[in-house]
């Protein structure tokens, strides 16, 4: 017996000794060094149709970039399902790469890390100043009153998907422009024996990004501005009652959809279908899924009356990918240079186009390319009428806790339950208690 | 444990008091493999998350977790607070995942006997059946769960189509990856993908059976029923024994399936542990509640281990040691 | 259906017992297969209709996808790396656990028990969370070692071969147990040390285990996508994380994902059905001398 004894605590000594180690791991890297000024590492998300396509677009201005500065830069290019995994692992390591690609919601939770390099106004100025890019995007690069974790690189919002034929059918002249409006339209399309708005209901970010604009619409938020969880207050009540009685009330979204979380939303646009959807940058999407360019047309997102514009007519979240500096990066100053290289005019004019997003340096949107049609309305909606979405330490857990809740509602709406203000209070009600105490 | 032979080749004149020593030693010397690899890969990364549990280690710690403080018992309050929201989510999940343990273990168990029993004797074919058995084990999972969700969809469905289109079964089509349905669909996507692995070993247990212990019970005139009660399934003890332990354990901590199956919110019917801690711990970035809940589950399995061998090895020990 | 077995064994299985296998089999095989052809008919549709209204026969069928798959991600390269990674740790705990289930099958010894259980013990903890101080664990050993534990394949070997090995020392120490004693007792005896005992006799004998025990080892390898999603990188990443670079942010190419899934599966279903044949061997043909 003694034996046993002795090996449990040889074994359990060893382990808090590695783990001891394992402690002392990130830590020694406070600030960033320039200990290997000839070498980058780079993560770069997965924005093109595919992996091999990144390589395409990125690998010749990787090329320039070393042409430029001596520097050359090892690119891995990651699946959007495992980045945020990555990321994490890396953080908590202090073994990443020197500069990457981060989703911008994920801008504050990450922020609070403290892992990435923030963009005072010193380091601003080493690529160029903060007044270069757009204010809607630097909106969402880390919590107000903090310095920035990232800088905007590519910005997306969104915009209504129609079908023109299908809206040529049903005599709809032109695009919806409020909910009234859409709903009126919709009476119209189903007697055609179409269906008409296309949602992903068991999907919790879509369900967040379209809650959000909502609440923006009713005045409301979802965080109080000290940034605690205010889920239950009458604006956002109606504003996810407004949501969801799009499929439990008016009918326009097809119950169906309630289930939808694979793109399925897309594909039946693409197919005819459905003759409106609410997506982001779906054109390349709906490309490869066999629908021509002049089959849709592109308009703003609806909103209570009136036009899109700021407060209560915001009618998109800002969405985007930034960049960001590991602070405890070995090349500082060529990580800087890099990210001042990203984002220059001309680089982001050829990187947007590649990716049929919009720039969010105010000098590259004016270049041509990005006035066709669907890439103006975008742009205005960026410019003019879209929203970060809340700039808090604890949005994952936000986008988690609320997003599901919507996916409850819908599941109950798909059900034929009731859906009415207290069932949603209720449920928010839930979402609202799962979030940490502080 | 840690005393393996330091002198394996012991010099001639000493012979007898090397052999002793090998002869002790050698045991030691064919786990220690196993032994290191275990510790380092298993045994330390567990006792790092046990220590994690008892810190707060949320985003603002996780760059440089040693700094994180100290939190005591309170990721394990958290979790155990059933009158509170996330105790009672967490009590709900541990229910579910219970039941959907116990029946998707039966049913894997249960399909992969029969069908090795079935496949025992020689016929034509068996061997080709034998490889499209394990289809399902050899397809990429996120593959196969991606099938059966669009299998399961309400409008365009294989499912409903087969139910409600072409059998008439149900008066409208049902949802399956949402509301309470959404158990089933976990439970037979789970079974399909699980028995093939019961299976698999069940058969290889199958062999060596000696044929001999049949030729004398049909002699004595058992028929097939009663061979299988009184030969196969006491011979199967060993290997049934390890085989449910693990089934269970790994369906307990399954986390691919419902994952791919339903996304990072799972309807409240099917909301696995797994998926619940994760989502308390990667999704929320709360590593600390997260490892406490994981810790909870771990001394929760221990005691059904512990339980589960003492009762299934009783019989046993008695029998052949 | 058993006309072939020519001999006549007072075991013939009666009439009853061969339908109720027939119609049990054919039950279960339609049970396999339909979402397998729900795959594969996904796979040979245009993309548009992956999602759309199931029917059994599909139209507008094109084998687009099948050449689509190798240019969208490098699945070559993937399939490589996981059949690297997959025999290595394979090879690896077979040989581990072999050698550990003959010492618990064999000897008797202190901290047996101990053992056998904490070795079990190691598949309660959800590998959700043990994979963030794993990783921490290989970094630090790859810190003050040098040896690169992370992002790199033996890194993945090491892992994956000790989420195997407890199963199949537990499996093992089984088929070993029933190996009769007299066995190796005769070949010590013949002048083989305990190893040549071990792999003259014994091993031979629990072939259909050690088989079974393998192919386990092989598919928890091949399939395990958690741990390869954070440990591997462009140059290292594994088949069951590389087809989810199928899906990126805007687009999901579900059919080249059923596709490539498919044609990297023919080969492991080809291999089983060569392997298949060492189930059935074993004790019941060789052993008993």
């Amino acid at each position: 017996m003694r034996s046993i004894r002795a090996a449990a605590v040889g074994a359990v000594t060893m382990s808090l000794a590695l783990a001891a180690t394992a402690c002392g791991g990130g830590s020694s890297t406070g600030g960033g060094s320039n200990d290997s000024p000839k070498t980058l590492t780079y993560w770069a998300s997965n924005q093109g149709a595919s992996i091999a396509i990144d390589k395409k677009v990125l690998q010749p201005e990787l090329d320039k970039f070393k042409k430029q500065t001596g520097i050359t830069v090892k690119l891995e290019v990651v699946p959007w399902s495992d980045l945020l995994n990555r990321i994490l692992t890396a953080t908590t390591s202090g073994q990443g790469p020197d500069v990457l690609n981060i989703g911008n919601t994920w801008s504050a939770s990450l922020q609070a890390t403290g892992a990435f390099l923030p963009w005072n106004a010193a380091n601003f100025a080493k690529i160029g100043g903060k007044d270069r890019f757009v204010d809607s995007a630097l909106g969402s690069t880390g919590a107000t009153g903090k310095d920035p974790a990232a800088v905007p690189l590519y910005s997306m919002a969104y915009a209504l998907y129609y079908n023109k034929q299908i809206f040529a059918d049903a005599g709809i002249s032109q695009p919806p422009a409020t909910w009234a409006e859409l709903v009126a339209d919709g009476k119209k399309i189903q007697a055609k024996g179409k269906q008409v708005l296309g949602a992903e209901g068991a999907n919790v970010s879509e369900n967040i990004h379209h809650t959000f604009v909502f609440a923006k619409q009713h005045g409301a938020d979802f965080f109080t501005a000290d940034g605690k969880a205010d889920f239950t207050n009458d604006g956002v009540v109606a504003a996810v009652k407004q949501y969801v009685d799009l499929m439990a009330k008016d009918k326009v979204i097809p119950v169906g959809n309630a289930e939808y979380a694979q793109n399925q939303s897309v594909s039946d646009f693409a197919k005819g279908k459905t003759a409106m959807l609410m997506w982001q940058s779906a054109s390349a999407n709906l490309k490869s899924q066999g629908m021509s360019d002049s089959a849709y047309g592109i308009a703003p997102i609806p909103v209570q009356s009136g036009t899109p514009g700021t407060g209560a007519q915001v009618d998109s979240m800002v969405a985007g990918i930034n960049l960001a500096v590991f602070k405890n990066t070995d090349n500082l100053d060529g990580s800087t240079k890099f990210v001042k290289f990203m984002t220059s005019d001309a680089e982001q004019k050829i990187l947007n186009t590649a990716y049929s997003s919009i720039p969010p340096v105010k000098a590259a949107q004016e270049d041509t390319a990005f006035n066709t049609p669907a890439n103006s309305v975008l742009k205005n909606t960026l410019a003019t009428s879209a929203a970060a979405l809340p700039q808090v330490a604890d949005e994952s857990q936000f986008e988690t806790a609320v997003g599901t809740a919507v996916k409850d509602l819908f599941a109950d709406a798909a059900a034929g339950r009731a859906v009415t203000t207290a069932s949603v209070k209720a449920e928010l009600e839930k979402a609202q208690q799962q979030m940490p105490a502080k | 444990m840690r005393k393996n032979p330091s002198d394996p080749a012991a010099p001639g004149p000493r012979r007898r008091r090397g052999e002793r020593i090998r002869r002790i030693g050698l045991p030691y010397l064919l786990l220690l493999p196993a032994l290191i690899l275990e510790l380092l890969v298993h045994l330390v990364p567990m006792v790092i998350g046990i220590v994690m549990s008892f810190k707060e280690l949320t985003q603002f710690y996780i760059r440089d977790w040693g700094t994180a403080p100290w939190s005591g018992f309170d990721n394990y309050k958290v979790s155990v607070d059933f009158s509170a929201p996330v105790g009672k989510a967490l009590l709900h999940s541990f229910f579910v995942t219970v039941g959907f343990t116990l029946l998707s273990v039966g049913f894997c168990w249960l399909i992969g006997t029969v069908a090795a029993i079935y496949m025992q004797d020689e016929f034509r074919g068996r061997g080709f059946l034998r490889a499209l058995f394990l289809i399902p084990y050899a397809l990429p999972v996120y593959a196969a769960v991606i099938t059966w969700v669009f299998m399961f969809q309400h409008d365009n469905g294989l499912v409903n189509h087969v139910l409600h289109d072409q059998l008439h079964l149900t008066d409208k089509p049902s949802f399956w990856l949402i509301g309470d349905n959404s158990f089933y669909a976990l439970l037979i996507v789970s079974v399909w993908k699980g028995w093939p692995f019961a299976f698999l070993i069940v058969m290889a247990g199958l062999q060596n059976i000696p044929k001999e212990l049949y030729e004398a019970a049909s002699i004595d005139g058992a028929g097939r029923l009663q061979q299988i009660r009184r030969i196969t399934l006491p011979s199967l003890r060993p290997v049934n024994q390890v085989l449910v332990l693990v089934l269970f354990l790994w369906t307990f901590n399954d986390f691919n399936t419902p994952y791919v199956l339903f996304g990072r919110a799972a309807p409240e019917a099917a909301d696995l542990i797994s998926v619940h801690i994760y989502q308390a711990s990667f999704v929320t970035w709360n590593f600390g509640t997260g490892s406490a809940m994981s810790v909870l589950l771990l001394l929760f399995l221990l005691v059904v281990t512990g339980v589960y061998l003492v009762l299934t090895s009783r019989g046993r020990r008695s029998a052949d040691v | 259906m058993s006309s072939s077995s020519l001999t006549r064994s007072p075991m013939a299985p009666p009439r009853s017992f061969l339908w109720s296998r027939r119609i049990f089999l054919t039950l279960l095989a339609g049970f396999v297969l339909v979402p397998v052809y729900v795959m594969l008919s996904s796979s040979l549709k245009p993309l548009s209709d992956v999602t759309g209204k199931f029917r059994w026969l599909p139209s507008g069928l094109t084998i687009r996808p099948y050449i689509d798959i190798w240019s969208t991600v490098p699945l070559a390269k993937y399939f490589v790396n996981s059949l690297i990674v997959s025999v290595a740790a394979t090879v690896c705990s077979v040989v581990i656990a072999v050698f550990a289930a003959y010492a618990v099958s064999r000897y008797e010894f202190r901290g047996k028990r101990v053992f056998t259980v904490t070795v079990l013990s190691t598949q309660m903890f959800p590998g959700i969370l043990f994979l963030l101080p794993l990783f921490l664990l290989y970094v630090n050993i790859g810190n003050a070692t040098g040896i690169a534990l992370f992002g790199s394949r033996g890194g993945l070997i090491l892992t994956y071969l000790t989420f195997s090995l407890p199963f199949s020392i537990w499996m093992l120490i089984g088929y070993f147990d029933s190996v009769p004693k007299d066995l190796d007792e005769a070949a010590l005896v013949d002048g083989c040390g305990p190893l040549g005992a071990l792999l003259r006799v014994v091993v031979p004998a629990a072939i259909p285990g050690i088989v079974a025990v393998a192919v386990y080892a092989f598919m928890t390898a091949w399939g395990e996508v958690l741990f390869a999603s954070v440990m591997t990188n462009d140059a290292t990443r594994t088949l069951a994380v590389g087809l989810q670079g199928y899906s990126t942010l805007n687009d999901v190419y579900w059919n080249q994902i059923m596709a490539a899934s498919l044609v990297v599966s023919v080969p492991v279903v080809a291999g089983f059905l060569l392997l298949q044949r060492y189930l059935v061997a074993g004790l019941t043909a060789g052993a008993v001398k």
